[in-house]
Formats: C-alpha cells, structure tokens, sequence
C-alpha cells in the first residue's frame, strides 16, 4: 500500500482520525507521519500545558480541596478554572491566586518583579511607588557592578541606600 | 479605505528595506495590554466584550498618533476577508474564529495594526520592514503611552502589565524578528542555532506564528519572558543574538558559494524554472521555491527577478489574496491552477 498523503512511500503508519464524528482510517509513510506527528501537537496547545505547570506551580496552595475552590472577588473565575482554561478571568485574579501564580511566574519568566514600562495615567500612589521600585532596581545593579569591581566601600554605601529604601517602600 | 483597498498595498513586512533586508525580513513588537474595568476578553460577558470594542475603538480613533486607521469588526466581515487578514499579518488566527466583538484597527501602511478582544483586550502591534526593533519600538511606546492615557490599564506594581496569559505579563511585549535563512538550513546548522536560541530564553516559530510549521526557510524568532527585564534590556538582548544568526547565515551563503557553486546555482535557478513552468502548485511549494528564488536574488545569481516582486508573489498567492484577487471562492484545486498561472504571469 502506499502512502495516503505524498502517494510516494510505503505505508507504515496506519492513523485512525474521527473529526466531527467521522471517522477516518489513514495509511501513511513514516515520513509524513511525523509531519502530521507535528500537527497534531500543534493542537495540544499552550493552554494545556499551562494547566500542567499550574498544578505543578501550585503546589500547597492548589493541594487542599477548599483552596483549589478560591474564587476570584472580582470576576468568580476558581483557581480550578484557571488550570482547565489556562487564562484569568481579570487583572484582580493575580492577587487572589497571588500566592499560587508566584512559583508559576518565576517557572515562566525566572522572575517575580515587573521592571520596565509603566501606564502613564496613575494615582499619585503609584506614581511614587514605581519610582521608588525603578530607583531600587537601579541600585541594586550598581551595587552588583560595584561588587564585581571589588568597590567595596562604594558597594557599602550602596548596600545602605537599598535597606533604606526598602524600609520606605513597606511603609 | 475599505479591506479590499490593502490588495493593491504592499505590506510593511513584504516591503525588503531597511538594515539587513536580505536576511530579516521583518521586526515586529507587540504589546498586550488589558483594560482594568473589564474581565478578560474570554471571561467577559458578551456585554462587557462589547463595552471593551466601543470604548477601544474611541480610543483608538480619537489617537493623534495613530493615522487614518481603518477599524474593522471581524464578526461582520466574510471568512475570506478574515483570512485575508491573517496571511497579512495584521491579526492571528486566533482572530479569526469566534469573531463575535473582536475588533481590528490598521494604519500607517499596515506599520500598525490593534487587535481588540483577542485574548487581551487589545494586542497592539508595530512592524517595521528589515532589522529595526528599535524604531518598531519607538513607534509602539508612544502609541501605547498615547493610548494608556485615555484608557485605564490593568497594571499592578509586581506583575507589571495584566495580561490573560501569565506567560505575557510584565512589559506585555513580544519582540520578533523574521529571518530568511535558508543556507542555515542547506548546511545542516539550523537545528544548533534553534537549539541555542531556546537556551537563551527565546523562542523559534514559522511564518505564521504560534503552533506554525517553519516553511520556505523562514523563522520568527521573539523573547520568550516578559516579566522581570525592562522593555530596552529585551529588546538589548534579542538584536544581540540576531546579529549573530545573521552573521552565521551570511557566512553559511560564503560558503556555499566557494565550495558547492554549481550545486546552488542547480537548485536556484531549477525552482526558478519549476516557478516559471508550473501549470499547478500548491502554496507550500511556492513558498518553498520563492525562497530558493530570493536567495537566488539576494545572491546576485539571478538578476532578472527583483525582490519586490518575490514577495509581492509570496503574499498574492496565498489562498484568501488568490481569491480576493479573482473576486470569487476557488476550492482548492482550482487556486493551485490558478497560484501557477499568475506565477507564470508575473514571472513573464
């Protein structure tokens, strides 16, 4: 028999497919077997795969029953939800599911702070407590700079610098 | 301007100007950006979706920055036309189905397109022909500023930009560059290359997108976090490691051409021939032998064909620009005579 799909090869592969309640038998080269290998992963999509790391990520916090039925104040959406559909419901889910979403965020982006870009239409409290944060990081690189340099007295000064702000930043 | 006016443009990516056009083909960023009144996109009732569309679109129209936009609502519009869209480049596929309150808005030569409702509310997205992350990004930060001011984002100290996926939060931006590097693929190196980028926290995908397969030697390559690294720093980092894949590729073609002329030029000019001959083609072929052909071009081995017209032919044959360009549906067999007809046309 050949191949189903390039009419060249061997069939080797004998795929049976039900789209739409159809079902179809496919007989296929190993070669456009894989091709079609590829597609079929190409369906099993990021979602799923979130909702993978979303258990692994959650860890404690998704491992008791009443926990994994926490509910997101705003829009309702469950952590249970979040790990089927792989998407939050809105941008007050990321403090309800803080605790969760953090071991998930570090696994994705190997961070958990935001630096960069921020809106420009913000509350005056924003507005300080970004600055404060951008001039933490700020300091914090010179201060790793300085370490490299072996300037340690500037380096000192730095340290300092940074648990002052700090403090100021959890008040 | 209405969809059919973008038939006659030439899209900002198929434009081959700009810093290193004969390898990068396109840099492209996006951001993700949420609004914080509404849930999500797929968590929104069809109200609040609705809502999003309105006060989105008012944004966008009343926006210095962004010009003559013609501003779409993908639900109202023919399947073809949606297509035709994607293969533009100016929305994902994703776009495309379920359209009831998805929005898209298209201005500055197609630079700039803004997707509403996609899976964010909006996904803005700036394009420049060539090697230019850069300027796609000056652009995209002002219009983004511009529209953060009208609009109220969801944004949070520690997360940055809210976004419905936790894989885009942070800065919301996905820098990518599209590369042509089909001698990175003759001489077997393509896979360490792809197998390195991913080492380095970026990610390697084909030409349209997410789950795409790589086709005609075209890679897309884009910043896989979004969260911890300032938008410069990302940007800082992906030229980096592009500059070197350009210079790999460019040292791959050298090679070629000193060691195994004749078996290049055999292949170019014979895909050449295939293109002009054809009486039927399907468009994975074409997208194959077109990139032999630019190549070819970008070689200086074949002087006759101009890159404007390579990518001119790369984008009218595929299959929503074959229909739109005969103003009727084709089933498949019939683009397939149809794509060899016009190659064969234009290729005099």
């Amino acid at each position: 028999m050949v191949c189903g799909i390039c009419g060249k090869n061997q069939a080797t592969v004998h795929l049976t497919e039900i789209v739409d309640d159809k079902m179809t038998e496919l007989h296929i080269c190993e070669g456009c077997a894989q091709k079609k290998g590829a597609q079929m992963e190409s369906h099993f999509g990021l979602a799923d795969l979130l909702a993978g790391l979303a258990d692994l990520g959650g860890g404690q916090f998704a491992k008791t029953k009443k926990e994994t039925k926490v509910k997101c104040p705003r829009c309702g959406l469950t952590y249970e939800d979040f790990k089927r559909i792989g998407r939050l419901g809105c941008g007050e889910c990321y403090s309800a599911f803080k605790e969760a979403l953090l071991p998930l965020l570090k696994r994705i982006h190997g961070s958990t702070q935001h630096y960069g870009k921020s809106p420009t239409k913000k509350t005056t409290k924003v507005t300080n407590a970004v600055k404060t944060r951008d001039e933490l990081q700020e300091l914090r690189e010179k201060l790793q700079k300085a370490i490299q340099l072996e300037q340690f007295e500037e380096a000192a000064k730095l340290r300092d610098k940074v648990r002052e702000l700090e403090k100021k930043g959890k008040k | 301007m209405n969809i059919s006016d973008l038939l006659n443009n030439q899209g900002e990516w198929l434009r081959s100007i700009g810093p290193n056009s004969d390898i990068v083909m396109s840099s492209r960023i996006r951001l993700a950006r949420n609004l914080s009144n509404y849930p999500f996109s797929n968590w929104a009732s069809k109200k609040e979706q609705q809502e999003v569309l309105k006060v989105a679109k008012q944004a966008i129209v009343a926006s210095k920055k962004i010009k003559s936009s013609l501003c779409l609502d993908i639900g109202k519009i023919d399947p073809i036309d949606r297509q035709f869209l994607v293969e533009r480049h100016l929305m994902s596929k994703e776009h495309s189905v379920d359209a009831d309150n998805k929005g898209l808005c298209v201005s500055d030569r197609e630079a700039v397109s803004i997707m509403i409702n996609e899976e964010d509310h909006l996904r803005i997205q700036v394009m420049k022909s060539g090697f230019d992350l850069r300027d796609a990004w000056r652009i995209i930060n002002s219009i983004d500023s511009e529209l953060g001011n009208a609009l109220h984002y969801a944004y949070s100290l520690d997360f940055g930009y809210l976004t419905a996926c936790p894989t885009n939060t942070g800065t919301g931006m996905r820098a990518s560059v599209m590369l042509h590097l089909p001698s990175l693929v003759m001489t077997k190196q393509i896979d360490k290359v792809l197998q390195a980028i991913t080492k380095l926290s970026l990610t390697a995908r084909g030409l349209y997108g997410e789950g795409t397969e790589a086709s005609g030697n075209f890679f897309q390559i884009s910043n896989q976090v979004s969260l911890g690294h300032r938008e410069d720093d990302i940007i800082d980092n992906i030229e980096r490691i592009i500059r070197q894949i350009i210079d790999h590729e460019q040292s791959a073609r050298d090679v070629l051409l000193s060691q195994n002329k004749s078996v290049l030029e055999d292949r170019i000019w014979r895909a050449y021939g295939t293109l002009k001959s054809a009486h039927i083609i399907t468009s994975s072929e074409t997208i194959d032998l077109l990139s032999l052909v630019r190549l070819g071009a970008d070689l200086n081995l074949i002087k006759s064909v101009d890159r404007a017209l390579i990518n001119e032919l790369f984008i009218i044959t595929q299959p929503a620009h074959l229909q739109k360009l005969e103003k009727k549906k084709l089933n498949p067999n019939e683009r397939d005579v149809k794509r060899a007809e016009i190659i064969r046309e234009r290729l005099g």
